[in-house]
């Protein structure tokens, strides 16, 4: 369309009167929206999939959602939280490493936090254990290179940097696990605190 | 009629008058009665700083003592609104402090407030008592420290939540030593220490401050040190909430709680150690008001406080909370107005705590004050939404936001409609909605339809079309203020109720199907609307009538279009036609 004809047109639709579909009458029947906003269930439904596919531990984000206060945001990042996960639970739960000051303070928490476990100390390894059935579970962690490795065997500070996420794993699998000390675990303490 | 009452017996009983609504309604009753009330009134408050120009407010009212302004559109929380936008307050400053030497009060809400409007607002009114800035931004230490000794009957100092450059903890120390009248002081949202000594030697000389709210930088072994000085404290903000297990700082905590008998709200508790929790129980039975919003502590501690505290009637607190412990909360807290449940790990796509709609469900049912609800989950049911209504037809504020958008009803994966139509039918004065999860148009029939008192309303990747804006805009006749999110809304509805914009204050849209073209349309149209378009992509470069707008904001306003505008927001009116149809121009910024 020449330039002339599309100024014409754009007066035409801006003088007094309305004659273009934007009047200021009630709407009609709805109209299948021009810019493709809407989706359908099944159409979220894929999307999220997709996405899923792509950030396993993360949906994409979106800005502004949920709608949280950045200021609240911000506050709530400080300390260093890592996820902490029980063979057999069906939620994960979050702690943050940089409140406490020991294994000891650590196990208390976890011991807390899940309550069906109490700690049990087992040969001087800590350990807790679920009275209910017995079964023992053996505190992990995954370090910043990507391997599980025992909680406990390397100094407290170093474990809180190195730390990605924590796993109570069941004594039963926890056999052929890492441990950053080499020697057997009975040449000194076995936990550093 | 005029001559029926002496100007002051009338300036007398007008005196009584405390609500805007009141007086409003006072002035238009004849010329004279509008003539003294004008003359009376000392308390202003606008609620959009651009409704209206500081000329008009003072020609008006001119011995005014107390002004309350608010700036940015609510969605500026959630960073919708851009850096720049606007909501300067440095020339209403200006103007206050030339026409008002005796003003007292000033309350900024999400406005930009600089060092130089502080350091004015310090040296311009010989009488100054309370400043709050609620949300606000733009101002560092240096202006507090210009408050802080300038300000020589300061009784209110509040920061809420706003950000605050933080340049250095010394300005505290400018109260000079002749300051006694402070009774409120809220500093939670300052990242670094201040200075400890001064802060203590203030609290000390100030006999009747009732509201301290520290920040996080605070330590918690020296809280027994201010609590002493003031144990007449009525609500108290702790520090960080944490500290090494030593028995002698516990005992010297709970001494110090033991003293404050007036102690009715507390918040902060950063960092908590649950060890340090039980320190407080000798307050716990009075406490009406507890903000555990930043407390990392989980059940069974969290619970276990929570429930010491049974004439509570305001919780904030985080997801930790459990179903289980808002169960107990619902035993136990037979008196709570308000809940809110903020989610501790809003962007993970995983729960991390067993919180449901379960616990909403509980509370609605076991606390029949429950009139205040903000609410976070990761899955809703009409079912559930449908018992909080029948359990709550005495709902006020109904927030819920179910973190993943267009969440279905996790049981039967159909829309929520129901749920929330229930909540809009049974709850008969509900004044605020917000809704999430799966919506089609049906929830806006219902919404238009029931919510008659509704005041403002927030939606959000919900409705099927047009038809969901229009229910909205001509059903809700009590609708002052609505923010909408990426929905499928656009030009018809929009346009088909132009009027009823005039009688809200304002109307945000973004990421919808609302044109250039219908906006400028509505803008010519509506003369005492703004009808501004954010677009920080610049003006379309083809075809722009038809191109949606990234963001929208309308408001009524007196004043016209703003002058204080960056290059990535217009004003639509019948100026802007030819810079349209220039489509090859772009504005720089």
């Amino acid at each position: 369309m020449s330039p002339e004809n599309t100024k014409e047109l754009l007066e035409s639709e801006t003088s007094g009167g309305l004659k273009t579909e934007l009047t200021l009458g009630l709407p009609g029947d709805s109209q299948v929206q021009k810019s493709g906003i809407k989706r359908g269930f099944t159409d979220v439904v894929h999307l999220n999939d997709a996405i899923a596919e792509s950030q396993p531990h993360s949906k994409a984000q979106v800005v502004g959602w949920p709608p949280v206060r950045t200021y609240r945001k911000n506050l709530m990042k400080n300390g260093k939280y890592v996820k902490v996960a029980v063979d057999g639970a069906p939620y994960l739960r979050k702690v943050n490493l940089e409140i406490y000051s020991s294994y000891q303070d650590l196990l208390t928490a976890m011991g807390d936090m899940f309550t069906c476990l109490t700690i049990c100390n087992v040969l001087n390894e800590r350990k807790l254990m679920d009275s209910a059935n017995g079964e023992e579970y053996v505190p992990t962690y995954e370090d910043k290179d990507g391997d599980w490795m025992l909680v406990g065997d390397v100094p407290w500070k170093m474990f809180v940097e190195s730390c990605k996420r924590l796993r109570l794993m069941k004594s039963s699998e926890a056999i052929g696990l890492g441990s950053a000390a080499p020697s057997t675990p009975s040449k000194g303490s076995s936990i550093s605190c | 009629m005029a001559q029926s009452f002496p100007e002051d017996v009338l300036e007398h009983v007008f005196s009584f008058l405390n609500y805007d609504k009141d007086r409003n309604a006072v002035s238009l009753v004849c010329k004279s009665w509008y003539e003294i009330e004008r003359l009376c009134r000392r308390r202003i408050f606008i609620g959009n700083c651009y409704a209206v120009s500081s000329e008009i407010v003072i020609r008006r009212f001119p011995d005014v003592r107390a002004v309350e302004l608010k700036g940015k559109p609510h969605f500026a929380d959630f960073n919708l609104v851009p850096e720049g936008w606007g909501g300067y307050v440095y020339p209403w400053i200006v103007s206050l402090a030339r026409a008002y030497p005796w003003l007292e009060e000033i309350k900024l809400k999400r406005m930009v407030v600089t060092d130089e409007s502080l350091e004015l607002i310090s040296k311009s009114f010989k009488n100054y008592k309370v400043l709050v800035l609620l949300s606000c931004e733009g101002f560092t230490t240096d202006g507090l420290a210009s408050i802080a000794a300038n300000c020589r009957n300061l009784r209110e100092l509040d920061l809420g939540e706003s950000e605050v450059e933080d340049l250095s903890g010394h300005w505290l120390s400018h109260f000079p030593d002749n300051c006694t009248s402070l009774v409120s002081l809220n500093i939670s949202c300052l990242g670094s220490e201040v200075s400890f000594c001064a802060l203590e030697r203030l609290v000390a000389r100030c006999p009747n401050l009732k509201t301290l709210r520290l920040n996080r930088a605070v330590p918690l072994e020296k809280l027994p040190n201010l609590l002493c000085r003031a144990p007449q404290l009525v609500e108290l903000g702790t520090g960080a909430y944490s500290a090494e297990i030593q028995s002698d700082i516990f005992s010297n905590l709970a001494e110090a709680f033991l003293g404050c008998k007036q102690l009715k709200g507390l918040s902060g508790f950063w960092d908590v150690v649950p060890a340090y929790l039980p320190a407080m129980y000798s307050v716990c039975s009075r406490i009406t008001s507890l903000n555990l919003s930043y407390a990392t502590a989980q059940n069974p501690d969290l619970v276990h406080f929570v429930s010491q505290c049974s004439n509570l009637q305001r919780l904030w607190v985080l997801d930790y909370i459990e179903d289980t412990g808002l169960e107990a909360l619902a035993a136990s807290c037979k008196d709570l107005h308000e809940l809110r449940v903020f989610p501790s790990d809003p962007f993970d796509a995983e729960a991390n705590v067993s919180l449901t709609e379960q616990g909403l469900v509980a509370v609605s049912e076991g606390c029949p004050k429950l009139q205040s609800v903000l609410y976070f989950c990761r899955q809703m049911s009409n079912a559930a939404l449908v018992a909080i209504a029948r359990n709550r037809p005495n709902m006020i504020r109904f927030r819920l936001c179910i973190i993943e958008p267009r969440a279905p009803d996790y049981l039967t994966l159909e829309p929520l409609d129901t749920g929330f139509g229930a909540i809009v039918e049974n709850c008969k004065e509900l004044r605020r909605l917000s809704m999430s999860g799966l919506l089609t148009d049906r929830v806006f029939e219902y919404i238009g339809t029931h919510a008659k008192k509704l005041e403002m309303l927030s939606i959000a990747f919900a409705g099927d079309s047009d038809s969901g804006l229009h229910h909205v805009l001509s059903g809700c006749e009590s609708l002052r203020k609505l923010e909408i999110r990426d929905c499928p809304f656009g030009d018809k509805a929009l346009l088909a109720n132009a009027t009823k914009l005039e009688t809200m204050r304002s109307l945000w849209m973004s990421s919808c199907s609302v044109s250039f073209g219908a906006c400028k349309l509505l803008g010519q149209k509506m003369p005492r609307l703004n009808v501004e378009v954010i677009n920080e992509r610049g003006l379309p470069d083809s075809r722009p009538e038809s191109c949606p707008v990234e963001k929208l904001y309308v408001y009524r306003t007196i004043a016209g279009p703003r002058v204080d505008m960056p290059g990535f927001v217009w004003t639509m009116d019948e100026h802007v036609s030819s810079r349209l149809s220039r489509v090859t121009e772009r504005r720089g910024d």
